[in-house]
This record gives C-alpha cells, structure tokens and sequence, in this order.
C-alpha cells in the first residue's frame, strides 16, 4: 500500500482545491480595484477552466482501486465528469449574475460544493461520507445566503441550515448507532455484519434514522419542507446546483448506503405484503413524494417554487428504481437522477436569464417568451417537456426505465401498486408543466418589454443542456451503456 | 419506403421553422402531398410490398440493446390505409388551414409534427416506439387548439392533453407490467403477441391498456375531451382530431390491446360493447340537440367512432374489417364536415350558434359549402354509394351475430344519425326564416380555391372508397388473417 497511491485517487478532488483557493485568492489580493464584470469573468472563467482540466484529467487518468477509506467504483469517472460538467454549466449560468459582490467566495465555494460531491461519491466509509455530507451542505448554506441585499435569502439559508443540521444529526445517529452494533464503519464490513446478525430493533432505528438523514438531503417528502424556500430564496444559478448536482450526489450514496450496506435488511414493498426492511421505508417516501410534490405544483404561481415541488416529485420517482435488484436499480436510478441533473439545470438557466433581463419567477414574467427570446424558450420546451416525460426527450426514457426496473425487482408484480401511484402522478404534473409553456408560447407577451437580454455564457451552456436532453432522450443507451458498464466492474463492491 | 411519411413530416416541420413566411404556405402543401405521395406510390406501384396487406418489416434496428428496445417500422394492410388516411387528411388539413395569418411558421410546424408522430403510430410495430410516438402527436396538438383555436380553447386543449396522457400512462404501465411479465426482454409486437399471459394477468390488464387507448378514441363515458377539444381546435387541427387521432386511439387498442391479450379481451367483450353502444346512442342524441354547428359534429364524431368499438367487439371478420373501414370513411368525412362548418361557414359568419346562422340562409349565400355539406352530410348519415355506408353496415352485420339485442339499439343510432343531420342541414343552410341574406351577401367572400381543392379531394374518397370498398377491404382483410391476430380468432388459445 502506497501512500502515493491515494494521492492517483484523489488528484482530481486536490486539483480542485487548489483551483477554488486560487479563485479566492487572485479575487481578494489582485482584482480588489477592478469592476464586478472583470472580476468575474476573470474568476468565473478560472472556475470553468478548473472543471474544465479535471474533467480531461479524469477522463484520461482514470483513477479506480481503493486505498483507505477511498473507494472508486469504475461507474465514479462518468459520474464524476457528469458532476463538473453541471459545475461548469452553473459557473457559465452565473457569469453575469449580479446577485453578490463576493466573487470570488462565490467561485471557490462552488468549487469546493463539487468537490464535497465528489468526495461523496469516493467513498464506502460512513465517517467519510458524513465528512463529505458536510462539506456539500455547508457551502450550500453559505451561498444560499450570499445575496446580502435580500432578506428572503437570508432566510432561506437559516431554514436550510436549520433544517440541514437536524438532518446530519439524524444521519450521524443512524450512523452511531450501526457502528454501535456491527463495530464498522466500512459498507461492505457492515453488509458482511448484518448478515450474520438477527435483526432487532436496533438495526431498524439505526436504518430509518440514517435514511431519515438522506431524505432531508434529497428532500424527499416529508422531509421536503426546506426545499421550497430555499429554491425560491436562493441566487438561481445556486438554487440550480442544488436542485442538480448534489441531488446527484446524494442519491448516488444513498444508494449505495443500502444497496451495499443494508442489503440483507431489505424487507419488501408488495401491496399487501410490506415488510420491515429499507424498501418499504423508501416506497412510501416515493408515494409521498409523488403525491406532495406534484398535487402542491398545481397551486404554484412562481416558477422557482414549482420546480421545487416537481424536484420532490421527481425525487419519488427516483426513489422507486432502488426497489429494482441490484444492477438495475442502480443503472436506473443513475439514468434517471443524471438525466433530471440536466433538465433541471437547464430549466434554472432559463429562469436566471429572464431575471437577469429585470423581470422575477412569477408566470407573468414569462408570459410570451416565445417571442422575445426564441431559441431560450424552445429550451425551457424541452426542458419542462423532459421533466412531464414527454418523448422523445431524456425524460421519457427515464422515468419508463425507472418504472420497469421497479416492478422487475424482488417485489416484482407486488409493487405494481407505486406504478400506478407513479403513473398517475405523473398525468398531473402535465398540468402545471403546460402552465408554464402556456406562458410562454400562449400568452401574449406585455407591451413595454424587448428582447431579453442574455448573456453568452449561460446561452451556450443551457442549448448544450437542451442539446443533451434531445440526445439522450433518442439514444439513452450512450449513458446506459456506460452506466451498465461501470457497474458490472462493480457489482461485487458496490 | 413508407417510413419516408415519418421523416418527411418531421423535415418539413422543421425546415418550416427556418425558411422565411412567405414560402410557409408552399412548404407545407409540398410536405403533406409528398407524404400522401410516398404513400400513394407505395400502393400503385407495390414493388418491395408483393402481397399487399401482409406485414412487412420497413427497418428494424436494436435501439436501446440494454432493455431490447428495437427501432422497428412495418406495415401491414391496416397500418397502410391509415396511413393512407392521414395522408390525405393531412393535405386536406393544409389547404382548409391556407388562411391561418397568425404565426404561421409555428401553426405548420407544430401541424407536421403532429402528423409525423401519427404516421409513426400506423408504422411501429415495437411497442415502445409506438408509445414514443403516440405521445408526440399529443402536445401539438395542445398548442395548436391553445393558441390557434376559438371558443374557450385553453379549457379545451388542457382537457384534451389531460385526458390524452392519462391514457397513455395507462397504456405505459400497462405495457411495462407486460413486459416484466412475460420476461421476454422484448417490446416487439409480434413476439409479445404470441406469448401466452397468464389469464390473471390478461384479465386486468386488458382493460387497463383497452381502455387507455380508447380514450383516445372517445369511448364513452371518457368521451367528453373530443366535443370540447373538436369545438376549440383550429379547423386544420380539428379535421387532423377528428380524423386521424381519434383513430390513433381505436388502432392502438386493436393492435396492442386486443392482440396481447385475447383471453381478457374475451373477458371484457361484452361491457365494452355496451359502452361502445352507449357511445353510438348517446353521442347521437346529444348531437340532435346542440345549439353550436361545431358541437353537434363533435357529438357525432363520438357516435361514428362507437361503431368502430362495437366493430372490435364482435371478434368476427366481417366486423373487424368493417371497423376498420370506417376508421377511414369516419377520417374522411369528419374532416369533411369540420372543414364546411369552422372554415367555410365560421370564418364568414363568425358564429357558430345555429339560431344565427338561420336567417342569414347560407344555403344560397354559399351554394359550394351547402352543396358540400349536404353530401359530406348523406355520407355521414351512412347512405349507400358513400365510404360510411359499407362500413356501418359492415359492423351492424358483424355485431348481428354476436349481440343481437345491441345492434338493435345500434340501429337506432343510425336513425338518430339521419335526425341530427337533417335537423342541422335544414337550420344551418335552408331555414325559411326572415332573410337578411340580401344585406349579408355582399359582404361575404366567395369560397377560396384551396377550400374548393381540400373539398373536392375529400369529396371524392368518400364516394371513391364507397363505391369501391373493395380497393380498401383488399389490404384489410389479407392483414387480419396474419399471425398477429392468430390468437385473437382463436379466443386466447395458443
């Protein structure tokens, strides 16, 4: 075992650092006297330029093997390319955002977010993934209250605070308690515990409480409530990066959690025949989920908070793929949160350029996009239409990926009862997608207003965002292809 | 050859996007006669088709390998006269919509797209990508009823989208849960047919995909989007409505529902039967009493496709074949009556209200339309020499057999289908009540060439097809006499 080799695995995370610290120091010592627009562009582009370099980096070095509490499974380059890849795009979003004067906080805080997220998903050692948790949250919290001039926003960042803490406190008990009675950390040592292990309450306090954790942080209701606010609150290329990598993240470890560590206290989520374990658990999350995110959607006025609600409701559907055996739940949970990362991102550009243009998130503010800003809202189309499931787009093919791997798991048949939950649900999240395009293609647009005003950056990263929808909404077998092939590399360790 | 109609539709959508207006009008009369053309020459010349009205593989590629998803087009008899419907229903659409001065670029375009995805409907014979399909010919038309249409049209498309999706996410997980079941990893149409489902699994879901596509079809009583959508629509998006996609839904259940699953379509035969019925009765009583022109073809729409249904049901070749000729005959001539009333009639007295448009005696200020509808109408009420007259009798004599009691009241629809007709032909063009004609004459334009050009082309494969089913029943029954409907004749016995 050579140290140096834990140095190969982690190169990419360290690049980072060294790139966010450089951020903040270049903006702090030498760019204090230039104008808010040098600097960021200045450190914007730097941000882009370290996604960038460690992107190439990953994809020609690829670093796989464990050392310590590092793990990389061959699936973590791709989603590790996927994760700075949305870093970039959001760097590209808030290019000419006016929303701080803390430029280059901003830069390196992002850059250490994705690097937390990384970290996340390198690791099979529970004391690391918390660390790493962390990591992500508190720079989350910190950016979400960096528009100093709103009070919504620093509000939003206490609620996420508040909410985030009790959550890594519910996590780190589950956590404390799972050490307490397999005397490991390490998921695959704990796996090889528990199933030597009768079960006794314990084990299901420790599970619920450390799956309690993870539902904060994908917001899954009813641990949702943070979620609307923040998103509402928050700068919109932060409230992006929330919405898009670190539900990534968080749902690739949550995976892994119970897929690798809890796999002999599965249970089952058959209609009629539940039993204890971590499946039912996240079924009725999903169910939940499903219906909380979507039938409060409806009601929704402001284009921010409706997407808040749909990411729960999105956050239920992903959830179904973990009742799917191993390999396919994760293919499909991976096709699905990746595929939700883009649109969603992509969905948050365009609400950032219309309030980059001076208007807000309400509906009205779209109202006749269509014409003031073309090939923007051909976007946003693709992009809510992805989110309602609309074929051909990446959407679709996710959510009917997700569908069949659930009822094709263990519960096979028994689980119907979520597809239908699932199915109809979906119907109604047409409802309010249509709203919005309603707005925008219907309405007419208001008299006194031009062509939006856009800025460069954020409009090639969000036609790159669309363009990657379409793509993979005709081809999902260039993602699932990769994804199934990282897995079977991995299928005994993950 | 015929997959060319997919991708000429979706090119010319497309290219109609990016030419400048003034050569809209042209492209899209060039996109729908060259569809109608491929179409036409495939039936003329049948050089790679020897035997007509067997299934034919087009192009059959391994789309997504990971989940046996293929890119799979074929056509057989019934698949072609659809396609040769929509063909002409498309071109018809294009020169009954040659006044549409709003947004123009979009109207086609999004009109194209629509036709595209129903021409992929006719051809996939891998269900996914007929789902794929089905779902793209849905949000076109909520826009073009949204923002071309009249008469509360956002009410009209939102209802007409919600009930379209409700269906299909029926059919989704309908055919999700046969695809797990079977353990076939196959979505192909042909081998999903052979397999033998479990009587318990066909029993539910049976129903759940019949249903899910008769929606679409307007069964009743899940009927109410067609009225409301029919009255709301543009006239080139209502004729596409009446006469292509209410038939996307009835092919849909004949090809996937009834050919998956025999024993439950044995099963469930008698109540949808009923309903179809109820359907027939109730859509034509409805129609006689309505006080808008629009509503009351709306009403018979639902009434004509009842027939459709009830031809299903009888599981005997004779109403199977003529079912599916009325499918075209009903395609012809309701496009046929939506063009005389929203086009010819509305455009010019801008209102549709029946006890407005009786002193303004249309019948001698627009000889052409009155002359047209008076046919249009004697087809529509099933008068031998026209295409509705072979098929409804078709089905009656099937239905005879079967479910005697049933075709009496079927019958009965027939004679209520003479009533409504008579009553608005009389109020609408030859009321003798005070004429203000003289004074409203000179106001009016006289009936355009393009109107005149889509009158006569309908006009003719009414009488065409009615004098000659034979050119129709020629490819139809060849293709029920395929493997596909193998088990459907034998009652679900292997």
């Amino acid at each position: 075992m050579n140290p140096l080799n834990l140095m190969r695995l982690v190169a990419p995370e360290c690049i980072l650092v060294i790139f966010a610290l450089t951020a903040l120091f270049m903006d702090v010592a030498t760019l204090r006297e230039q104008s808010a627009k040098v600097r960021q562009w200045v450190v914007g582009s730097l941000s882009g330029v370290a996604c960038l370099t460690v992107m190439i980096w990953i994809a020609c070095i690829r670093p796989e093997g464990s050392y310590s509490m590092v793990e990389l499974p061959a699936v973590s380059f791709l989603l590790k390319e996927v994760l700075l890849g949305l870093t970039l795009v959001t760097a590209l979003i808030s290019f000419d955002a006016k929303f701080t004067r803390h430029i280059g906080e901003y830069y390196a805080l992002l850059l250490l977010a994705a690097v937390g997220l990384m970290l996340l998903i390198s690791s099979n050692n529970l004391l690391m993934i918390f660390v790493a948790v962390e990591l992500v949250s508190l720079s989350l919290y910190a950016m979400t209250a960096l528009d100093k001039t709103s009070p919504a926003s620093a509000e939003a960042a206490l609620k996420y605070f508040l909410f985030g803490s009790v959550a890594a406190a519910f996590m780190l008990f589950g956590i404390s308690l799972l050490y307490g009675v397999t005397g490991q950390l390490q998921l695959d040592a704990i796996a090889g515990k528990l199933q030597t292990q009768h079960l006794e309450p314990i084990h299901y306090v420790a599970l619920v409480m450390t799956l309690t954790g993870f539902a904060f942080k994908i917001a899954a209701a009813p641990f949702h409530l943070w979620a609307p606010d923040v998103y509402q609150a928050a700068p919109t290329p932060i409230a992006s990066f929330i919405a898009s990598a670190s539900k990534v993240g968080s749902f690739f470890v949550l995976a892994r959690i119970v897929l690798a560590g809890f796999g002999s206290a599965r249970g089952g989520a058959g209609w009629g025949h539940l039993a204890a374990g971590w499946v039912p658990v996240l079924a009725i999350l999903a169910t939940v989920s499903m219906v909380i995110g979507n039938l409060v959607a409806i009601v929704q006025t402001r284009v921010k908070r409706l997407l808040a609600y749909s990411a729960i409701a999105h956050g239920g559907y992903a959830l179904m793929a973990l009742l799917a055996d191993e390999q396919r739940a994760v293919s499909s949970l991976l096709f699905y949160v990746i595929t939700y990362a883009i649109t969603v991102l992509g969905a948050f550009g365009v609400v950032a350029m219309v309030e980059h243009s001076g208007g807000r998130d309400r509906f009205s503010d779209f109202a006749g996009l269509s014409r003031r800003a073309p090939l923007l809202s051909f976007c946003m189309l693709v992009f809510l239409l992805s989110l309602a499931g609309i074929p051909p787009l990446s959407g679709f093919f996710g959510k009917f990926y997700v569908f069949t791997a659930a009822i094709s798991g263990p519960d096979h048949l028994q689980a119907f009862w979520l597809l239908i939950v699932g199915g109809a649900t979906s119907v109604v999240s047409i409802y309010y997608y249509l709203q919005v395009l309603k707005q925008i293609y219907v309405a007419p647009a208001p008299a006194n207003v031009g062509s939006l005003n856009i800025s460069m950056p954020a409009q090639i990263g969000i036609v790159a965002l669309a363009i990657a929808v379409i793509v993979l909404g005709f081809a999902p077998g260039l993602l699932l292809g990769r994804l199934n092939d990282g897995l079977t590399l991995v299928a005994s360790n993950l | 050859m015929l997959a060319w109609t997919i991708y000429i539709s979706f090119i010319g959508a497309a290219l109609l996007l990016l030419v400048p207006t003034r050569y809209t009008r042209a492209l899209a009369l060039l996109t729908a006669t060259a569809g109608l053309a491929v179409t036409l020459t495939q039936l003329l010349f049948p050089n790679d088709l020897d035997e007509l009205g067997v299934l034919k593989s087009i192009i059959n590629l391994n789309w997504i390998p990971q989940l046996g998803i293929h890119y799979h087009l074929a056509a057989d008899g019934i698949s072609v006269v659809l396609v040769l419907l929509t063909g002409i229903a498309a071109l018809a659409g294009v020169l009954f919509s040659w006044n549409v001065t709003y947004r123009t670029k979009e109207f086609f375009a999004l009109y194209f797209v629509l036709i595209g995805g129903v021409y992929g409907v006719f051809l996939s014979f891998d269900l996914f990508l007929l789902l794929v399909f089905y779902e793209i010919a849905i949000i076109p038309k909520y826009f073009l009823i949204a923002i071309w249409g009249s008469t509360r049209r956002e009410y009209g498309a939102m209802k007409l989208a919600l009930y379209s999706f409700a269906g299909s996410a029926m059919v989704v997980i309908g055919l999700i849960a046969a695809y797990v079941v079977s353990g076939a990893n196959t979505f192909d149409l042909a081998t999903l047919a052979q397999h033998p489902f479990p009587a318990t699994f066909q029993y539910w879901a049976f129903p759940l995909i019949f249903i899910g596509f008769a929606i679409l079809a307007g069964i009743w009583p899940l009927h109410t989007w067609a009225p409301t959508g029919h009255v709301a629509a543009p006239t080139g998006a209502s004729m596409l409505l009446a006469g292509v996609v209410m038939k996307l839904g009835a092919y849909g259940a004949l090809r996937v529902a009834m050919t998956l699953f025999p024993l439950g379509l044995d099963f469930w035969r008698y109540p949808i039967a009923v309903l179809a019925v109820i359907g027939i009765v109730y859509g034509a009583m409805v129609a006689l009493v309505q006080r808008d022109f629009k509503f009351v073809i709306g009403y018979s729409s639902v009434s004509h496709m009842g027939f459709v249904l009830l031809g299903f049901m009888t599981l005997s070749q004779i109403g199977l074949s003529g079912a599916v000729l009325q499918m075209f005959s009903h395609g012809i001539i309701a496009g046929l009556l939506f063009a005389v009333v929203g086009r010819m009639v509305y455009e010019r007295s801008h209102t549709r209200e029946l006890s407005e448009l009786e002193p303004l005696h249309l019948g001698r200020v627009l000889p052409f339309a009155s002359v047209t509808f008076v046919i249009a109408g004697a087809a529509s009420m099933g008068l031998p020499g026209f295409s509705g007259f072979m098929a409804e009798l078709q089905v009656l004599v099937g239905a005879w057999r079967t479910f005697p009691h049933l075709t009496l009241l079927a019958g009965l629809g027939i004679i209520l289908g003479v009533a409504y007709t008579l009553r608005v032909m009389v109020l609408a063009f030859f009321s003798d009540k005070n004429a203000q004609s003289s004074t409203y004459r000179a106001g009016v334009n006289a009936i355009s060439l393009p109107e005149k050009a889509g009158a006569i082309l309908l006009l003719s494969m009414a009488i065409l097809v009615g004098l000659f089913p034979s050119v129709l029943l020629d490819l139809i029954l060849p293709s029920l006499h395929s493997p596909l409907f193998e088990r459907v004749w034998k009652g679900g016995a292997p």
